[in-house]
C-alpha cells in the first residue's frame, strides 16, 4: 500500500459462505470468520492492499473487494 | 467500459441470482471472478460478449454473468457456439465447461471444433468428477480415485486436456490452477484475444464431492495442492519430480487459418459463381 492511503474492505455478508479461503491465505493474518461463519476484517490496518489482493482474487463468492482510499477521502 | 474504471465485480454479474449457487469453497466462483476480471482488463464490451454453456456446475458461469448468453444442452455447448460464432463471428465466444461436460459425453464436440480452429475461447473448469449430479467419475478423474461410481477407486485412464487439446489443432493451449487466479486471469485474457480456438484448462476444486471422497481436506487445502502439485513448463523440479503438473502457456499459433474467416472466403468464391 502506498503512504497516504488505507483500505477499506467491501464485504458483501449475504454472498459469503464462510469457506475460509481467504481467511487461510491472507498473508496478514488480516481476516477472520464472525459467530455467523461469515467473514470480517478485523485487522484493517495491517493489510497491504493493491500489493496483495489474494482475497478478492481468490473468494469463490465475489463477496470481498479490496479498495484503498487517498488519505482523506473517507473524512 | 475502462479500466480507468475500478473494477467492481457488481458491474459485471446478474446480482439478483446472487448468492450463486455453487458450494463453499468451491473453485468454479474463482473461474468466474478471474474470466469477469480478464473481461474488465480487456475493455470488452460486455454486448459484443455470447457465453455458451451445457450442463453442470461449472456451466452455471453463463446464468451469473451479464453477457449474453445460452445456457444449452450437457456436452453440446461448442456445437450450440459453433453456430452462434459463424452468424455472429464479431462475438466474442466463450465456453465454460465441466470436464465431463468438455470430455465426457462432449469429447467429440471437443475435438472437432480444436479441428475446425473456429473464433471460440473453451475454458475447462477441471475438478476431475462429475459435481452436479453427485460426483461420478470422469474422464479427467484418472486411475486409483475413489467417486460415487468408483467406491473401490478408479482403474480408467485419465485424459491430458493438454495433450488432446494441441493433437486436435486447438491453436491456443494454456493451463492454471484456481490457487494461481491471477495467472489464470491472464491466460484468459490472452485466450480471449486469440483468433482461432482456444482452451484454457483450470484446475478447480470441488471439495464437496471430489474433496470428501478423496479426503482432501477443504477447499483450502484443497488450493494448497494445487500449489504443491503444479510448476511453471519446464521448471527444473520436473527433473525430480517428472508428475508434476504443469502451468502455462503451450500453444499460440497465429498462423493457422481461423474457421469463419475461411468460410467468408468460400462464400465469396461461391457468389462468383466459379465452382
Ligand atoms: C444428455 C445428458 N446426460 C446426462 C446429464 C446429467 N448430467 C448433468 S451435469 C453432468 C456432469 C457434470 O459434470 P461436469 O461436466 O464435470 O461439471 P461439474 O458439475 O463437475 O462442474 C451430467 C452427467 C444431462 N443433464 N444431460
Ligand atoms: S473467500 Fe469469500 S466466501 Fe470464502 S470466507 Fe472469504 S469472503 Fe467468504
Ligand atoms: S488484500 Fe491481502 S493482506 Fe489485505 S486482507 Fe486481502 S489477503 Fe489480507
Ligand atoms: S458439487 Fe462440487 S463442483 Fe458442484 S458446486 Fe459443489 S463443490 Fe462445486
Amino acid at each position: 500500500m502506498g503512504k497516504g492511503k488505507s483500505v477499506t474492505h467491501v464485504i458483501d455478508k449475504e454472498w459469503c459462505k464462510g469457506c475460509g479461503i481467504c481467511v487461510h491465505f491472507c498473508p496478514k493474518k488480516v481476516l477472520e470468520l464472525d459467530r455467523r461463519g461469515k467473514v470480517e476484517a478485523v485487522r484493517p490496518e495491517d493489510c497491504i492492499g493493491e500489493k496483495c489482493m489474494l482475497c478478492e482474487l481468490r473468494c469463490p463468492d465475489l463477496a470481498i473487494q479490496i479498495k484503498e482510499n487517498q488519505e482523506g477521502e473517507n473524512d | 467500459m475502462s479500466t480507468n474504471k475500478e473494477f467492481d465485480f457488481k458491474n459485471y454479474v446478474r446480482g439478483r441470482y446472487f448468492p450463486h449457487i455453487w458450494c463453499p469453497g468451491c473453485g468454479h466462483g474463482i473461474v468466474l471472478g478471474a474470466l469477469l476480471r480478464a473481461v474488465h482488463e480487456l475493455e470488452l464490451d460486455k454486448n459484443n460478449i455470447v457465453m455458451t454453456s451445457g450442463i453442470g456446475c461449472s456451466s452455471r458461469i453463463s446464468g451469473y454473468v451479464d453477457f449474453h448468453s445460452l445456457h444449452t444442452i450437457h456436452g453440446r455447448a461448442l456445437a450450440f457456439a459453433t453456430g452462434v460464432k459463424l452468424s455472429r463471428p464479431n462475438l466474442k465466444a466463450i465456453v465454460p465447461m465441466g470436464d465431463g461436460d468438455a470430455l465426457a459425453i462432449g469429447g467429440n464436440h471437443f475435438i472437432h471444433a480444436a479441428r475446425r480452429n473456429i473464433d471460440i475461447t473453451a475454458i475447462v473448469m477441471n475438478n476431475r468428477i462429475y459435481g452436479m449430479t453427485g460426483g461420478q467419475f470422469s474422464p479427467l478423474s484418472g486411475t486409483g480415485k475413489k467417486a460415487t461410481t468408483a467406491p473401490y477407486t478408479t482403474i480408467d485412464n485419465n485424459f491430458d486436456v493438454v495433450e488432446l487439446a494441441k493433437a486436435a489443432g486447438a491453436s491456443f493451449v494454456a493451463r492454471s490452477t484456481v490457487f494461481h487466479a491471477s495467472e489464470s486471469k491472464e491466460y484468459l485474457k490472452k485466450a480471449i484475444m486469440h483468433k482461432g480456438f482456444s482452451v484454457v484448462e483450470i484446475l478447480s476444486q470441488c471439495p464437496t464431492y471430489y474433496g470428501r471422497k478423496n479426503k482432501e481436506g477443504d477447499a483450502a487445502t484443497m488450493m494448497e495442492g494445487y500449489r504443491k502439485n503444479t510448476v511453471k513448463i519446464g521448471s527444473k523440479k520436473l527433473d525430480t519430480n517428472p508428475d508434476l503438473i504443469q502451468r502455462g502457456i503451450f500453444v499460440e499459433d497465429t498462423d493457422r487459418p481461423e474457421y469463419c474467416e475461411a468460410y467468408d472466403e468460400i462464400i465469396e468464391t461461391a457468389m462468383k459463381g466459379k465452382a
